[in-house]
């Protein structure tokens, strides 16, 4: 019996499409991928290199969950695209710690308390961290507005300011201290 | 979200720019910092057939001021160049103050001057303070460069002067005749959000007489509101407090709020009055300092 209809599967559009090979140095290592233009950079992270520590929380630019460094720049990965980073060096969460060590900005968070639900952390810790890379000694202040594009649902903030802050101290080579933060 | 599908060029000099504009009769878009235009393809609101990509092309991040005072932003500098920038501080207040008040810090990174101006946003900052200091943009297309008044160029909400093989290569501050003094204050519910309301104020100071005034307002109206007659007002006079206060209601009266849930329209007019005497009691107290 021969059917009355019969579905035809077509080629996928795939030769029609344009993509562009990218060679973007992630975390210290060189990745290469073929990529359509109209992939944003969180995308390419997420999926394509499956470094899903880059959170996606609002995708519409207000969040940071997705922050990223782009040459030691924090930057909202969930608006650039993938083709823009070709040639540039890419930091995400993944690259933070070093062997088993964990960085200064990771062990100020786990002693300060300074998360939650985690979601948001990431973002937090790369504006952190690129902050203290121009300003190793930041004030209070300097470290809320360091951090006023990332935004906590949990309220966090306190928490994040004083894991910041010892960070910056432990940086400087002092003695972290729980007290006078925040 | 993933924008919709668009072909990407990134050329490496000016005249390729223009050319793949040429080329693209309309249908391509200029993408600079991409922090506004970015956000509008994942929501589809644009979605252009080619995006030329000018982050590639050499010398355009710069700002400096020339031997004149004259101060140029090139198309690549970005926020937060401007933020950190002794130049400004030294020379231009009203834009040192505004700079660090576009965004928030991950924006400011990427996203450009020239670029907010395009984007002719009726809460953008840029084209408040560009408006407020009587500023030019320079579009640069196959039949050379054109310089564009900044009241010409933004032409309407998300609207500006372009041509579509053009690209607005500079902004053109002109040089202050007079020692330059003003502000820009902005509210905003959180960082990041669009403003409830905001006051560029640009003056330039004689003495203590007042010889140029440029006010401008963002988030209250349909487009970058230039509060002329309040400039007006304070030109050729000493900021006495009668003057502050003209000035204050002339920018009051010019704003066009509406009703939403950042706030009332008559709530938003206080913040303009409020604003604008802000910056100009500030503007005395700075030069009493200083005396």
């Amino acid at each position: 019996m021969s059917p009355l209809f019969e579905e035809i599967i077509e080629e996928p559009a795939s030769a029609d499409v344009p993509t562009r090979r990218v060679a973007i140095t992630v975390n210290g290592q060189r990745r290469v991928a073929e990529v359509e233009p109209r992939l944003l950079l969180a995308h390419l992270l997420r999926q394509g290199f499956k470094l899903t520590g880059t959170h996606l929380g609002c995708d519409t630019t207000n969040c940071g969950a997705c922050t990223v460094l782009v040459d030691g720049k924090a930057i909202k990965s969930c608006t650039m695209l993938a083709v823009q980073a070709d040639g540039h060096e890419v930091t995400t969460v993944e690259g933070l710690a070093s062997m088993s060590e964990l960085s200064p900005i990771q062990e100020g968070f786990k002693d300060e308390h300074g998360l939650q639900c985690g979601f948001c952390t990431p973002g937090m810790m790369l504006s952190a961290t690129a902050m203290l890379a121009e300003n190793p000694n930041p004030t209070e202040e300097d470290v809320r507005w360091a951090l006023s594009g990332n935004l906590c649902r949990c309220t966090g903030y306190q928490n994040i300011v004083k894991a910041v802050l010892w960070a910056a101290a432990k940086m400087r080579g002092e003695e972290p201290s729980h007290e006078g933060a925040a | 979200m993933y924008p919709s599908r668009f072909r990407y060029e990134a050329p490496r000099s000016l005249d390729d720019a223009i050319a793949l504009l040429q080329a693209g009769q309309g249908e391509a878009k200029v993408l600079a910092g991409g922090q506004s235009l970015v956000p509008l393809l994942k929501l589809r609101f644009a979605a252009p057939e080619l995006l030329v990509d000018i982050n590639n092309l050499p010398g355009l991040d710069y700002h400096r001021v020339d031997p004149d005072g004259t101060i140029r932003i090139g198309a690549l500098c970005r926020h937060a160049t401007l933020e950190r920038s002794p130049l400004l501080v030294e020379r231009q207040p009203t834009m040192a103050a505004a700079a660090p008040l576009v965004a928030d810090p991950l924006v400011r990174n990427r996203g450009t001057l020239v670029g907010s101006l395009c984007h002719a946003d009726p809460q953008g900052d840029w084209a408040a303070v560009v408006t407020a200091l009587g500023g030019r943009v320079v579009a640069a297309g196959p039949r050379g460069r054109r310089e564009i008044p900044i009241g010409e160029f933004v032409t309407g909400p998300f609207e500006n002067a372009l041509r579509y093989d053009e690209i607005a290569v500079e902004a053109v501050i002109p040089a202050s005749k007079g020692q330059p003094a003003g502000g820009y204050l902005k509210l905003e519910r959180r960082v990041g959000d669009f403003a409830t309301a905001a006051a560029a104020v640009a003056l330039e100071l004689s003495g203590d007489v007042v010889t140029r005034a440029g006010i401008a307002l963002c988030g209250v109206g349909p487009s970058t509101i230039d509060a002329t007659d309040a400039g007006r007002a304070l030109t050729g006079r000493t900021l006495t407090a009668a003057a502050i206060e003209e000035a204050a209601d002339l920018a009051a009266a010019a704003a066009q709020p509406r009703t939403d849930h950042r706030g009332s329209a008559a709530y938003k007019r206080q913040v303009v009055r409020t604003f604008v005497t802000r910056i100009l009691r500030n503007v005395v107290s700075t030069a009493e300092r200083a005396a």
